[in-house]
């Protein structure tokens, strides 16, 4: 059964935003990949040739492009497919005993999927999120950060009830509300952004 | 005025009464993201003053800022987009470097999220002076919801004519489109990003040509970072004089810088290019919180530097760093702290380095991702020999400078700076089954 015989919108729109040449089609490989595993949880060997004849390639590019990247599967994930950034930064804040905590007490390794369907886990490089260290990502959801015994714990629990909460997107505010950045003993210093005159305007004054 | 004022000091210091923060002025306010907000707080002005200057003088106007590329190499950037042909009659691209993916960044991330519009200005003003009519961001997979928000932005900035034909009526026909990646974090490399975006396996291309010569398509093709691309918003906006004023002689500017590891407040700060490590990290991080060995200035490629007063008090800009023997890099700053095994810690990022290669050379394939792998594994795991530390940097010899591109090189960071810096902690791996430094617990519990 096709996956995108009855999304032409939603193929047509991922073609339009490349040019319209064998290069171009060539590129909606990625955004297709992403497609059908955000809907399926892997991309299997039906579908990679289903996306390898819209872009013009054989199912062979397509699984050779897969195994170059670390987010696409080839094998089925959980409901909850749980990424670990193992990198130095989170390394550094304990994700190497997150790691050993989720796979014992989820009973899971990677590449399996727990008996209920809902667990998955793999570790992963970087995720881009050293401030708010250890970090772990839920499938194509996005982060939770900051994730303590506690919090892990709290976040498994409500995964088996099929009530995670959404991810945290917390952002490292250091510039106030007006303007001007907070040292760490509290103490605002520098100006704020609307001390500045735009060139041109009126409170420029010509050029500085 | 008859007098000639002395030259203002420059400001090098987040603290100067004189510097404002503007790339992250708006992160973290609320509905900051929005289009309405952004236009409330003078935004699009700059792409205004580009279209009334023309092309070139928005190029003249970058190159005059001293802004150089903030993705790591600092490459000055009104250069680069001069390497663009002028009137070759072909299309050109623009592509935004939003794969940041070198382990200790993290600033790009909430620019992406929470000030979009600040991003697609920058791109409308560098596809302007590029003559470019589509802009690519390359936003690395894991970030979704940066590429959501960047997505709305770009929707709204169509519905308002901010994109599309004839931008604000000047003439010049622009439109962008987000690519999300999938887990690369060689696609951080330009020629690789390209391929990526082509479709295929992103291992990086020949130089030359050049991407300006034969990018994307083959076709003429610039590459920024995402804080550049922001930069250049500002710069249109308040001046190229304003930005020169900050930083030190060639290294001018703010800059995004970024500290992680145990720290009292790690986090995003924006600060002066030439401010101090020891600024950022006791003033505005709130120092560290345990005893500190090493510092990675910039990034997990950067040369570790050790923990000291001079080290401290050198300024982060291009050449102090350098002088001191490292990079300033994407300006990831991340503390190591004594009691940590810097073999241990060094062996993660050689794992990282080893998974990341992309297999097309050998150095790189055959000398990171198995042989000094499996020496950092050997040494780690206590199966140590004499003459393995000597035998890693024989390894090295041959790895540096000899791989396709610098991912090989990158690794080498950590790794010759950590020999060079703790060879007895190596040594004692290398005669014994313990470590100096043996492993402990630091997840929290709450």
């Amino acid at each position: 059964m096709s996956y995108f015989a009855d999304k032409q919108p939603l193929v047509t729109d991922i073609f339009s935003r490349y040019p319209a040449s064998p290069q171009g089609r060539r590129s909606a490989l990625m955004p297709l990949l992403r497609e059908v595993q955000d809907a399926e949880g892997f991309v299997s060997e039906a579908r990679m040739a289903e996306i390898a004849g819209l872009c013009g390639t054989t199912a062979t590019e397509v699984r050779s492009v897969m195994s170059f990247y670390s987010t696409y599967h080839t094998l089925p994930t959980g409901r909850y497919h749980l990424q670990v950034c193992s990198t130095l930064m989170c390394a550094l804040a304990g994700s190497d005993e997150l790691w050993d905590h989720l796979v014992s007490v989820l009973d899971v390794q990677p590449g399996e999927v727990s008996p209920d369907g809902r667990f998955s886990v793999q570790k992963v490089e970087c995720l881009g999120s050293c401030g708010t260290a250890p970090v772990v990502q839920l499938g194509d959801e996005g982060y939770y950060e900051q994730v303590t015994r506690a919090k892990c714990d709290r976040l498994l629990a409500a995964m088996r009830t099929d009530a995670p909460p959404p991810p945290d997107n917390p952002v490292p505010v250091t510039v106030r509300e007006d303007g001007r950045q907070m040292l760490a003993n509290g103490e605002r210093v520098g100006a704020s952004i609307a001390d500045l005159a735009p060139v041109g305007s009126a409170m420029s004054g010509g050029e500085a | 005025m008859t007098v000639a004022e002395p030259a203002p000091k420059p400001i090098t210091s987040g603290k100067d009464p004189r510097f404002a923060p503007t790339l992250y002025a708006h992160v973290g306010q609320p509905e900051s993201w929005t289009l309405d907000y952004f236009q409330r707080h003078g935004g699009y002005q700059g792409v205004r003053r580009a279209f009334a200057m023309g092309p070139d003088a928005v190029i003249e106007e970058v190159k005059k800022s001293g802004l150089r590329g903030r993705g790591g190499a600092g490459f000055a950037t009104g250069l680069k987009w001069s390497f663009m042909p002028l009137k070759d009659g072909k299309p050109h691209y623009i592509i935004c470097n939003a794969d940041e993916s070198e382990p200790g960044s993290f600033k790009d991330r909430y620019l992406l999220s929470e000030d979009p519009h600040q991003l697609i200005e920058g791109m409308l003003i560098g596809g302007y002076a590029m003559r470019a009519s589509v802009g690519y961001i390359y936003i690395r997979g894991e970030y979704v919801h940066a590429a959501e928000r960047m997505w709305a932005a770009i929707q709204e900035a169509r519905a308002a004519g901010l994109l599309g034909k004839s931008v604000l009526g000047s003439g010049f026909d622009f439109d962008l489109q987000v690519h999300r990646g999938a887990g690369a974090y060689i696609c951080g490399e330009e020629t690789a990003l390209m391929n990526s975006l082509e479709g295929l396996r992103a291992n990086p291309r020949l130089k030359p040509p050049f991407p300006a010569a034969a990018g994307l398509y083959g076709l003429p093709t610039t590459i920024n970072n995402v804080e550049t691309f922001c930069a250049a918003t500002q710069i249109l906006k308040y001046g190229a004089d304003w930005h020169a004023r900050m930083g030190t002689e060639k290294s001018k500017g703010m800059k995004l810088f970024q500290i992680s590891g145990p720290v009292a407040r790690p986090g995003v700060y924006e600060l002066p290019l030439g401010t101090t490590f020891r600024e950022l990290i006791y003033d505005w991080a709130g120092g560290p919180l345990e005893e500190m060995k090493a510092i990675i200035p910039g990034g997990s490629s950067c040369p570790m530097l050790p923990w000291d007063d001079r080290v401290l008090d050198t300024p982060m800009e291009y050449e102090s760093v350098a002088a001191a023997g490292s990079m300033l890099g994407t300006g990831g700053v991340t503390l190591i702290p004594k009691a940590d095994c810097i073999v241990n810690a060094t062996w993660n990022l050689v794992r990282f380095y080893g998974h990341e290669s992309c297999g097309k050379c050998t150095p790189c394939r055959e000398g990171i991702s198995s042989w000094m792998t499996r020496m950092y594994e050997k040494l780690s795991r206590g199966h140590g020999q004499p003459g393995d530390v000597q035998l890693i940097l024989d390894m090295s010899d041959n790895i540096g400078g000899r791989s396709f591109c610098a991912l090989a090189d990158a690794c080498l960071g950590p790794v010759l700076s950590s020999i060079k810096l703790f060879r007895e902690e190596y040594d004692q791996l290398a005669h014994t089954e313990q470590a100096m430094y043996p492993a402990r617990r630091r997840w929290r519990d709450s």
